[in-house]
């Protein structure tokens, strides 16, 4: 038969529990940071940022469940969701605005404070 | 089954996210963030948090990414033009990712979940009712105050965007 250190670690992978959540949120996250700060154009920067953002929002549900049992982590990821669609909002009114005044959407090439 | 269903989402979430960063084109990038934001709204529904993944698919497929392909059309003479790092950044950032995801992985595996696991987890289905009650009473001015920020964010986002006088 198998071993149980075996079985041990065939249960950690079959039964999903608050670490296989956390294990996501953390490569999610940390390619939302790749992603922030590989991309040039100032879209790409606002997409990583939702990446970023949707990370956050596993860990909060994923506790929510696992370690507190209540609905605190639901109330917080509403809140991060609502935040998410307001900063992505106000953050293509500002790149609208820079790119009818400088004609590119590259965020190394705005480096003049005042045109 | 719980586990399948999870190893799948996880799977359709990570590799979106991972062709975001790969991909040089902004329009590709824009559609691979509608397949990692529908794998974490699986996600949710996964997890019992039934409202957050409707909410989710909603706010974030219907008007986030609606937006950001405005953004992308309207800021762009062609969809098609890419803007490359150099090199050197390229490697810099990649470090620094895997650096976090080591760091925070080996932090997180050596925790002690269980010792702070509830006895009471939630119950199958969280209802929407319990939900809007925690909305107004305990978190009532938080609620407000994301009200208010709404209100600011439409005059903020429509003085931006103005035509030029």
């Amino acid at each position: 038969m198998l071993s149980p250190e075996f079985q041990d670690s065939l249960r950690s992978i079959f039964e999903i529990g608050l670490t296989h959540y956390l294990i996501l949120s953390v490569l999610i996250f940390s390619l939302g940071i790749l992603c922030m700060v590989t991309k040039r154009n100032a879209i790409g920067i606002l997409i990583g940022i939702e990446l970023i953002l949707n990370a956050a929002n596993i860990n909060l549900v994923a506790f929510s469940k696992y370690q507190t049992g209540g609905l605190d982590g639901h109330v917080f990821a509403l809140f991060v969701i609502l935040l998410a669609a307001a900063e992505a909002a106000i953050g293509i009114a500002i790149f609208m605005n820079f790119y009818s005044t400088l004609r590119i959407i590259d965020v190394d090439r705005g480096d003049e404070l005042r045109w | 089954m719980e586990a399948f269903a999870f190893y799948l989402f996880s799977g359709i979430a990570l590799l979106s996210a991972l062709c975001i960063v790969l991909s040089k084109n902004i329009v590709r990038s824009a559609v691979w963030l509608l397949g990692a934001l529908g794998g974490v709204a699986c996600l949710y529904f996964l997890l019992n948090a039934n409202f957050i993944g409707a909410i989710q698919l909603i706010v974030y497929v219907g008007g986030t990414l609606i937006l950001i392909i405005f953004g992308v059309m309207l800021t762009s003479k062609s969809p098609w033009v890419a803007f490359t790092p150099t090199r050197g950044q390229v490697i810099a950032a990649a470090l620094v990712a895997v650096l976090l995801a080591v760091g925070m992985c080996t932090l997180l595996l050596r925790a002690d979940w269980a010792a702070t696991a509830t006895d009471t987890p939630l119950a199958e289905s969280p209802m929407v009712e319990q939900l809007g009650t925690s909305l107004l009473t305990d978190y009532l001015v938080p609620f407000e105050v994301a009200s208010v920020l709404l209100l600011v964010v439409m005059i903020g986002a429509a003085y931006l965007s103005r035509p030029e006088k």
